[in-house]
């Protein structure tokens, strides 16, 4: 019975409106946290985003570098072109460190070196904030 | 902006510590099972950490 209950179709769920879920996740991607704080999801919002910003802010204060999009042999533009996305992921705290004139570039140091990671980091946080504010605005998740 | 020199070990658990907070809050559905995976990645990362510090400490004699 189970079995041929598996097998009937279910009805697939209605899908949900961009305009219901766009505008958050644009605002999630713009500032770190933001999209839940519109949700209201204030605790989780201010957790997350505080997060991601402290680690962007680390990876200022280590002179990491921001990664420019340069192609050339497949490990290299995957290397480029993936950090370069990573960091523009971070919203808006990217784009103003690169307006105040933010412009690290890439030496040698173990501590320039994590300053990089924290900034590419941030921005994969920021992605993985950006999920989780979709799936609350789409009604998959509290 | 102020520079800061974080060694190694202080870099490493400072990026652990963030990404477990974010990992945590985004992956589990109650407060409590968000404390608990947070603090069980945040325990992943330190013995990762540790464990291949250890290695390469050995590795190289």
């Amino acid at each position: 019975m189970s079995a041929e209950a598996a097998k009937i179709p279910q009805p697939a769920k209605p899908s949900v409106p961009i305009s219901k879920w766009l505008p958050v996740v644009l605002i999630a991607w713009a500032i770190p946290g933001a999209g839940h704080l519109y949700l209201k999801r204030t605790q989780r919002g201010a957790l997350i985003g505080s997060a991601t910003i402290l680690c962007f802010l680390f990876g200022l204060m280590m002179r990491g570098a921001f990664f420019e999009p340069q192609t050339g042999d497949l490990l290299l533009t995957l290397i480029n072109v993936g950090g370069h996305i990573a960091n523009i992921m971070t919203g808006i705290p990217y784009f103003l460190a690169t307006w105040l004139g933010y412009n690290q570039p890439d030496v040698a140091g173990h501590v320039h070196d994590y300053g990089t990671k924290f900034l590419v980091g941030a921005g994969l946080l920021n992605i993985l904030n950006m999920v989780d504010a979709w799936e609350i605005a789409t009604g998959e998740k509290e | 902006m102020p520079k800061v020199n974080l060694s190694h070990m202080e870099a490493s658990i400072l990026l652990a510590l963030l990404i477990s907070v974010v990992l945590g809050v985004v992956t589990k559905k109650t407060d409590k099972e968000r404390l608990h995976y947070g603090l069980y990645c945040f325990g992943c990362f330190l013995a990762t950490l540790f464990g291949l510090g250890w290695l390469m400490k050995l590795g190289h004699g």
